[in-house]
């Protein structure tokens, strides 16, 4: 269950970002903003090393002692960074690239939506619902 | 049936604008099919691989078929040719409807546009027909 899931754009400002209100919000933001950086890092390495299939889950990106990072990045440049619990330990590498693909998904169906301009925030209610489930569950 | 000038402006400006109508929803069609078409593969390593993702995939999901030539001249400039284009096979063949041949072209532009520009390119697409069904397709991709 993730903590803090973000959507940036190409351009490297937020379409999505919700964090599980108990915590402060801004501390997850500041989370996301500095994963950036490491996100670049992943994809220019990538495109130096010759590689035939390049992915488009990049892993882990740092952990830090209360949370670990994980990123993703779309054909398009559209990058998924979501922050889980360290305490957490039973979630595994498949369970993160399927949370992932769901995102991805979500995010495609929303780009299909003709009455959403791309480069404005997400406001689909669909994409809520599918990054609630994924959040964790604090009544 | 007289037409005074005014009314031949209007009509030709009217043109125009319904042009680029139909290029601006070709182009938020081509953005979202940019997204959904190339899945799971992070292939795109130079323009070439894009411009191979266009002719192939993006042709095969619109028109069942793949573009039939593709040539460059490596400065990013590229003509794409197809010989039998979907939408002008039920009009004639030769070069009876020419001055029509615009309209129906004016979409796939833009879709070609929109596909690219998700894809992280910008870039200017115009099309040119010679004879039906036969007709090219010139990407200039825009570097700064």
């Amino acid at each position: 269950m993730a903590v803090c899931i973000a959507v940036i754009a190409k351009e490297n400002y937020p379409l999505y970002i919700r964090s599980t209100p108990t915590e402060d919000e801004l501390k997850f933001h500041y989370m996301v903003h500095t994963s950036l950086d490491v996100v670049d890092e992943k994809i220019s390495a990538m495109g130096k090393a010759l590689v035939d299939q390049r992915e488009l889950y990049l892993g882990l990106l740092y952990p830090t002692e209360d949370y670990k990072v994980y990123g993703y990045v779309t054909n398009s440049k559209v990058k998924f960074v979501m922050v889980v619990d360290s305490s957490n330990t039973a979630l595994r590498d498949n369970e993160i690239r399927s949370m992932f693909r769901k995102l991805h998904n979500s995010y495609t169906d929303v780009m299909c939506n003709p009455f959403y301009n791309p480069g404005d925030r997400i406001q689909s209610r669909a994409f809520d619902n599918m990054v609630t489930s994924m959040m964790i569950q604090v009544c | 049936m007289t037409r005074d000038k005014g009314s031949v402006r209007g009509l030709v400006l009217g043109k125009k604008k319904s042009l680029s109508v139909l290029e601006g929803l070709g182009f938020r069609v081509g953005q979202a099919l940019g997204e959904r078409l190339p899945r799971e593969t992070l292939a795109f390593r130079e323009e070439l691989d894009a411009l191979k993702f266009l002719c192939k995939d993006l042709w095969a999901a619109m028109f069942q078929k793949h573009m039939d030539g593709l040539r460059t001249n490596h400065q990013g400039t590229y003509v794409l040719q197809d010989n039998s284009f979907p939408l002008f096979i039920t009009m004639g063949s030769g070069s009876q409807y020419l001055e029509e041949a615009p309209k129906f072209l004016a979409f796939t532009c833009g879709l070609l546009c929109g596909a690219l520009h998700t894809l992280g390119f910008q870039s200017l697409v115009t099309a040119s027909v010679a004879a039906l069904p036969a007709c090219k397709f010139q990407v200039v991709i825009q570097k700064y």
